[in-house]
Parts: C-alpha cells; sequence; structure tokens
C-alpha cells in the first residue's frame, strides 16, 4: 500500500546493514526490513482495530445489561465475565491459539477479543449502574420506555466517551498481545507483522549477530503506536472532561 | 458604635477567560459595628458568597481582587499576602466558615485532631494538650458533648458537624465570624440549634459581630440586626431587620420578601408576585439598574446610568424610585 | 372533612432496602387517601421515607408490603399495558432541573417522547402543536427553547418545562418531589403558580412532596407529616401547622422560622 514493493520479495543477502538501497537493511531471509515494517505495521493495527472493536461491542453489552438489570442477570453476568478475568488472559490466548487449525488475522483478533472483552464490560457495567440512578432514568420510565430503549438512548450516550477511551486502550493492548502471541509463534500464518518480524529476529539470532535493524524498528514501531494512543486517551479525556479544560 | 470592618468599592472577579470576567462583586460597600449581627441576603448568583470569601481577603483564582478595600481594624487586608493572612488574620481576627465546610472535614481524622491541625495552623507555638483544654472548654460552656471531639465527622449528625465547626472556628474568639449559609442542608431543628448556638456566642461576646450569609430571609428575622441584600453583585439595599423586612424600599426587596413563604397566619390569602426573566449574566452587567429589566416600574432614566446607593427613610437603597414607607421604622 | 372522590389509596405501605442486618426500614405501614383534584402534602425531613413513599405511587420501586390502589385496584398486579395505562393517569415531577433530562436531547424530542404515554396515534404536525401549546402554558416562548438542548436553559426554564409535560400529558394525578427545592425563592413563585394552574385548569390532584413546612401550608389542601417511615399526623393546614397535637410536629413547627414570630434566642 504504501510501498509498492512486496515485503516477501528477497533482494539482498541476510542480515545486511542498512544502506542507501534498503535504509534498515535486510532481515534473515533477504528482504527489505523497511518494506516488512511497512507491512507489518499495517497488520499489527489492523489486529489491534479489530479485536479493539469486537472486546468494545462484547464488553459494553455485557456490561450495559448486568448494571442496568441487576440482580440475577447482574450475578450471572458478573461470574462469566470474573471467570475470563481470573484466568491468566494469556493462557487463554495461547491455548486457543493453538487448539485453532488455521490461524488468519480476524481469528487471532477473535482470540484476543475473547481475552479483552472482561475489561470493557468491568468498566461499563460500574459506569451503567451509577448512571441508572439518574433521574431522567426515571423520566423515561414514566413515558414508557422499555428496557432495551432506555439503555440505548439514556444510558449509552452517557457512556460515549468513556467507551472510546477503553476503545483506544482495547487498540493498543490488541497490537501489544498480537506482538506476544507472534512471538510464541502462535500469531497469524503467512502474514507479517510487528511481533511476527520479532520472533524471526529471535529465532534467527539477530540479537547475537548484532543485527539491530531486525528488531529494534518493529520495537520501536509498537512502542511508538502503543505510546501515541495511550496519548489519544488522555487527549480525549481532556475534550470530554470540561473540568480538566478549564484549569489549563 | 465602633466599627469593626469597613467595605469600600470592592470588586472581585472570576476570570474564567483571557479576556472574560463573571463580575461577583461589583462595587460593595458596607461597614459592620462591633456587637452586631450583619444579614448578607440574595438568591442563587447575586455574589454573596463572593463577598464572603472576600472579606477574608483570601482570593484564591480564578478570584481576583480587582479594586476596593476591606478595611479590619484600619489595615486593609486585602493587600496582605497569603500567609501573614493565615498567621496573623485568618482564625484570629477574623474567621470564615465556607458553604458546606461541613461536608468537608477529612473523614479520616478525629475532631481532635482536626481541631489540633487547624489550631496549629495559626498558633504554631500552642501545645496540642493546650489546644484540646481549650476546646473542651468551650465546648462544655456551650453545652456540646466533649465526646465529639473523640469521633469521626461520619459519626455525627449534619447539625452536630456544623455546630462542631462553628465551635472550633471561634476557639481563639475572632473578633468578626463570617459564615456562608450555615444552615442550609440542614434539617429544621438541626438549623435552630445552629442559630441559637451563635446567638449565645454573640451573647457571651466570643465574638464580637457575625456576618450571616443565606438565601432564607426568614432566618435572618430570627438574629440578624441589620440586613443588606445583594441582586446581581451589588448590594442594592441595607437596613434594619425591620426596614428591610416589613418596609422593603427596593423594588426587588419587595419582590423577595413577598415570595417568602412562611407557616403563618394569612399566608394562605397571600398573593405570590410573577416576576418574568433572571438576574443578568454577570459576565455583561446591563448598564444603569440591574434589576430594571424586570422591575414593573422602571422607567428609561432606571436605565441610563449606573445607580449609586443612597439614603431613603433612614435606610440605603439603591433606587431611584424607591417605595415609600407609611411609618419610617 | 373531603367528600369527593377518592382517586390514589395507600394501605399499610411498607418498604425494606437491604436483608439481615443493613436492612433499613423506610417507609412504615402507611395509609392514606388521594382525593381527586386536591392538593395533599407529604411532608418530612431527610430520611423521613418521603420519596421513597413518591416512588412506590409512580410505581417506580415496588412495595415491601401493603397496597396502593388507584380507581380500585391493586397497582402492584399491573403489568405490560396496564403499567403504561397508570403512568398515562399518574406522573411525576422531579427536584433537579439538571438531572431529570436527558441532555442529548432537544426539548421537542422531550416532550416528543412524552407524548407517547397518551397512546393516541398523532402525526408529527399534531405532536408539535401540542409540544407547542404546552410550552405557552407555562409562559414559555416555544421558538426559544424547542431546538434547544437542556444544558442550554437555565433551571427555572427546565423546572417549567416539566410542567408543560404535565400539561401535555394531562394525568389525573401529579407526584411532585420537592419541585422547588433547587429553585430560588422569586422564581419558585412562577412555578407554584404554574402547579396551582394545572389543578386549578385541569383539575389535576397534586401530591406535593417537601420538607419545607412553609410551603406545605401554603399550598395544601391537607397535611401529612411524615417522620421516620410513619405518618405521624394528618389533617387540613390548618390543624397540622398552626394547632399541631403530636409532639414531634409541635418541635418541628416550633422550630420553623417564620417572619412575625421570634423566637427566644438569648439567654437570661
Amino acid at each position: 500500500m504504501l510501498s509498492s514493493r512486496s515485503p516477501t520479495e528477497m533482494v539482498g543477502f541476510l542480515y545486511e546493514a542498512p544502506s542507501q538501497r534498503h535504509l534498515l537493511g535486510t532481515d534473515n531471509f533477504g528482504r527489505d526490513v523497511l518494506v516488512e515494517l511497512i507491512y507489518g505495521i499495517r497488520t499489527s493495527i489492523f489486529v489491534g482495530l479489530v479485536s479493539g472493536i469486537i472486546a468494545t461491542i462484547v464488553g459494553t453489552t455485557i456490561g450495559t445489561v448486568a448494571g442496568f438489570a441487576g440482580k440475577w442477570v447482574d450475578g450471572v453476568l458478573n461470574s462469566l465475565t470474573n471467570l475470563f478475568l481470573v484466568i491468566p488472559s494469556f493462557v487463554i490466548l495461547i491455548l486457543l491459539a493453538v487448539s485453532l487449525r488455521q490461524r488468519s488475522l480476524v481469528l487471532i483478533a477473535v482470540v484476543i477479543a475473547v481475552t479483552s472483552w472482561p475489561w470493557t464490560a468491568r468498566a461499563v457495567r460500574a459506569q451503567t449502574s451509577s448512571l441508572k440512578t439518574r433521574e431522567h432514568i426515571n423520566m423515561a420510565r414514566l413515558n414508557g420506555k422499555g428496557s432495551f430503549e432506555i439503555m440505548l438512548t439514556e444510558i449509552l450516550p452517557y457512556m460515549f466517551s468513556y467507551i472510546f477511551m477503553v476503545f483506544v486502550l482495547q487498540v493498543a493492548g490488541g497490537i501489544l498481545n498480537e506482538a506476544g502471541l507472534s512471538m510464541l509463534g502462535l500469531g497469524p500464518e503467512n502474514t507479517i507483522s510487528l511481533g511476527i518480524m520479532l520472533s524471526w529476529a529471535l529465532n534467527f539470532e539477530a540479537v547475537r549477530t548484532g543485527a539491530w535493524w531486525a528488531f529494534v524498528p518493529p520495537v520501536f514501531s509498537i512502542a511508538i503506536i502503543t505510546f501515541s494512543l495511550y496519548l489519544v486517551n488522555i487527549g480525549m479525556d481532556e475534550i470530554f472532561n470540561p473540568r480538566l479544560r478549564k484549569q489549563g | 458604635m465602633k466599627k469593626l470592618l469597613v467595605v469600600k468599592g470592592l470588586k472581585a472577579y472570576y476570570q474564567i477567560g483571557p479576556e472574560e470576567n463573571v463580575k461577583a462583586v461589583d462595587d460593595v460597600s458596607l461597614t459592620l459595628y462591633e456587637g452586631e449581627v450583619l444579614g448578607i441576603a440574595g438568591e442563587s448568583g447575586c455574589g454573596k458568597s463572593t463577598l464572603a470569601r472576600s472579606l477574608s481577603g483570601l482570593f484564591l483564582p480564578p478570584l481576583r481582587h480587582i479594586s476596593g478595600e476591606v478595611l479590619l481594624d484600619g489595615v486593609d487586608i486585602t493587600k496582605i499576602d497569603e500567609r501573614r493572612l493565615r498567621k496573623e488574620v485568618l482564625g484570629k481576627k477574623i474567621s470564615f466558615i465556607p458553604q458546606s465546610s461541613m461536608n468537608a472535614l477529612n473523614p479520616t481524622l478525629r475532631i481532635r485532631n482536626f481541631v489540633v491541625d487547624l489550631m496549629r495552623e495559626h498558633n504554631p507555638e500552642l501545645l496540642e494538650e493546650e489546644v484540646l483544654r481549650r476546646a473542651e472548654e468551650r465546648f462544655d460552656s456551650l453545652s456540646l458533648s466533649k465526646k465529639v471531639l473523640d469521633s469521626y465527622p461520619f459519626e455525627l449528625s449534619g447539625g452536630m458537624r456544623q455546630r462542631t465547626l462553628v465551635a472550633v472556628s471561634t476557639l481563639m474568639n475572632p473578633d468578626i465570624v463570617v459564615a456562608d449559609e450555615p444552615t442550609s442542608a440542614l434539617d429544621v431543628t438541626s438549623q435552630r440549634q445552629v442559630i441559637e448556638l451563635l446567638a449565645v456566642m454573640i451573647e457571651r461576646k466570643i465574638m464580637k459581630s457575625l456576618i450571616f450569609i443565606t438565601h432564607e430571609l426568614p432566618i435572618l428575622g430570627q438574629i440578624a440586626d441589620r440586613i443588606a441584600i445583594m441582586y446581581a453583585g451589588q448590594i442594592i439595599e441595607i437596613g434594619t431587620l425591620s426596614q428591610v423586612i416589613f418596609a422593603s424600599s427596593h423594588p426587588y426587596t419587595k419582590t423577595l420578601m413577598s415570595s417568602m413563604i412562611v407557616p403563618e397566619e394569612g399566608m394562605r390569602e397571600r398573593e405570590l408576585p410573577s416576576v418574568p426573566g433572571s438576574p443578568p449574566d454577570l459576565r455583561h452587567p446591563p448598564n444603569g439598574c440591574r434589576f430594571a429589566q424586570r422591575c414593573p416600574q422602571a422607567t428609561d432614566e432606571c436605565r441610563a446610568n449606573d445607580i449609586k446607593l443612597r439614603r431613603f427613610q433612614g435606610r440605603l437603597v439603591r433606587c431611584i424610585h424607591p417605595l415609600k414607607v407609611e411609618r419610617e421604622l | 372533612m373531603q367528600s369527593d372522590e377518592v382517586i390514589l389509596k395507600a394501605r399499610n405501605l411498607v418498604k425494606v432496602f437491604g436483608t439481615g442486618k443493613d436492612s433499613v426500614l423506610a417507609v412504615d405501614h402507611i395509609s392514606f387517601d388521594i382525593h381527586s383534584g386536591k392538593v395533599v402534602s407529604l411532608v418530612g425531613q431527610s430520611g423521613s421515607g418521603k420519596t421513597t413513599t413518591a416512588r412506590m405511587l409512580l410505581n417506580l420501586i415496588k412495595p415491601t408490603e401493603g397496597r396502593i390502589e388507584f380507581q380500585g385496584r391493586d397497582i402492584r398486579e399491573f403489568r405490560g399495558r396496564h403499567r403504561l395505562e397508570y403512568w398515562r393517569k399518574v406522573q411525576g415531577i422531579f427536584q433537579d432541573p439538571f438531572g431529570s433530562f436527558n441532555q442529548f436531547f432537544t426539548i421537542k424530542k422531550i416532550l416528543k417522547d412524552s407524548l407517547k404515554i397518551i397512546g393516541e396515534k398523532l402525526s408529527e404536525k399534531e405532536k408539535v402543536k401540542l409540544c407547542r401549546a404546552a410550552l405557552e402554558s407555562v409562559n414559555i416562548d416555544p421558538d426559544e427553547v424547542m431546538d434547544k438542548y437542556p444544558f442550554e436553559l437555565s433551571g427555572g426554564q427546565r423546572q417549567r418545562i416539566m410542567i408543560a409535560r404535565i400539561f401535555l400529558i394531562n394525568p389525573k394525578v401529579v407526584i411532585a418531589d420537592e419541585p422547588t427545592s433547587m429553585i430560588d425563592a422569586v422564581l419558585r413563585s412562577n412555578i407554584l403558580k404554574l402547579l396551582m394552574k394545572l389543578r386549578d385548569v385541569q383539575g389535576t390532584s397534586i401530591i406535593f412532596i417537601t420538607h419545607d413546612i412553609g410551603l406545605a401550608y401554603y399550598l395544601s389542601d391537607y397535611v401529612l407529616i411524615m417522620h421516620r417511615g410513619k405518618i405521624v399526623e394528618s389533617g387540613s393546614p390548618e390543624q397540622v401547622i398552626i394547632h399541631p397535637k403530636h409532639p414531634y410536629t409541635r418541635g418541628l413547627i416550633n422550630d420553623v422560622p417564620t417572619l412575625h414570630k421570634k423566637w427566644a434566642l438569648k439567654e437570661g
């Protein structure tokens, strides 16, 4: 997309240092690292986004219903959420990834979402519990609005900024999780991602041979992307929370 | 009568933007005499809380002191820096009890610790035992249980917390106490207890004078000697209790008094006033009388130029068509 | 004393919150009748149980025990369509003009939403016409507020819009929970006059929940004093407030500051 060249094209010898022809050198397969990096960033962000979207939708739905309904519904959903929270997410990730016959990008994103939705659910549930005591909810009931409509129009809009911020964090988390999975060799198949680049660097002794260009760029990219997302998160808070703005 | 506090032309604004100010206190002058209870009454947004704050000399951002003086014993406290204010003036000469301060008590401290902290801030040389001894003595003399000192704030009722605060804020016998809405959010019985406590303290000369800020005039009717009515950042009438409550001169005061609903014989037959609109935006107060846009007897003259406080039938009124009263009180 | 039709009845209402050791008895076996077209004040200080009672009457929370009868039927049995019909006839006004409206809706949408409970099929044009008329009933210029959001309006305007909503729905009973306690004195007069207009023009019964004894005295035909979940005294405003009999009521009335009677404050 950003480069007309294919990342899998072999263009040189293995671990060639950066030069004018290949700005970030070549990797263990002789491929251009810079081209791979661009491709890899795109893949990692894709996984992060998809897992973030799925986790947010699932978590928000479960959290809102649990917080609003209360009583036994809340109890059941809470137990479910806690179940997922208690088991180390990485263990679940590994188990799921291992048991998949094919590991496509979207499937890996789904797997990651399966372990990250509980955080959203928890946060959203707490927000919903507190929002449902507001007077406009009572007014909606007195207008004859049903529970579903109330959750959608009276509760969800009030949580929008909060959910968006949680979503941003989910995307960052998704990118990190993908990197972790890929480094264990359990990431998406037949593609290039930042994590996969790192796993190659590990497995093909880039560190020992001093080929820093094979792993520093991916690491740096992961760090910059997640850091930027955290900054976006903080920035969003200032936009959505007028009180913070006034002190500026 | 001795003048304890003289306020001259005080202006205090909230700076909310580079060029935008909320003119909360906009040219206020008043005098507090020794031994009196001065009530400052008005509806929300009139500037009474800001005025209360200004009287303590503490102008914390975004509140800025623009001009005017607050003379305490002849010394202008608006010119004193915060450190000296806290050390020499607050608590000793003038004690300020902010609104809702009873809810701002540190929940993790027992009252006795709070008292010690507070006293140490003003008098670092006092020993802890001395502070507590004074506190116990004072509580005793005011018929407040000493057990309160050992309690946490959440263990006390709202009324008890407020009375504790009042007692503690006056341990050093300040000349002046400024209490901002000390009775709002309390139920009726607690309210009366707080007012009685304040009255007892004045009687015993624990403080010399009291400035009582509230939006509920019937309360002032029980304790105040004089009342100042505030509207849109200005004082629009000052007079004795009887003058202001029973023979109001300013049309706004009259409207406010007519809006008071009390459980008294004759109340049910009263017609409530119907005044349209609301107070002006204090970011851009209008020229001339600030009540003119709602006043039933406003004329063009009212809207033209700023109106000053002037003497009328024994009180001060900011109006060029004040309502005449039959008998001067 | 009252011979009109009884429109709403409460019998031995009880509400307990929580369970076991931490349970709170908020409402303790109270009973009263609401007559058509009358103003009844439920007066209590904080913690008296008056707000809980209001929520039960509005069918927003279920009583633990007891009956609430509307036109002869127990509202606890109302489900689905019957519940909607109840709300067609019994509505509420709340205390907080800030939290009572969905901040994401325009006033037009808020009022149109309230029309749904009426259950009639109305065209868009008819709906807007009714909303505008309701706003005019509360002395608000519709063009000034219809397209605005709640945060753009003052507390007094919002509270009047809450009353406009009642004019729109035209219920038989309105339960007003401290409708003026967050409003300044001068504006309050306007709101109270509008409430009286509801009664005078539409014959609506008003259950006025308040802690303010002066207001209760001024507005009501009948007064109920609540203390710690019980009704300790009831009667006409004259009986209950000017000549109270129950010791709690007496103490309460004594502590209310009036203009012509002064407390004996100074000692000695």
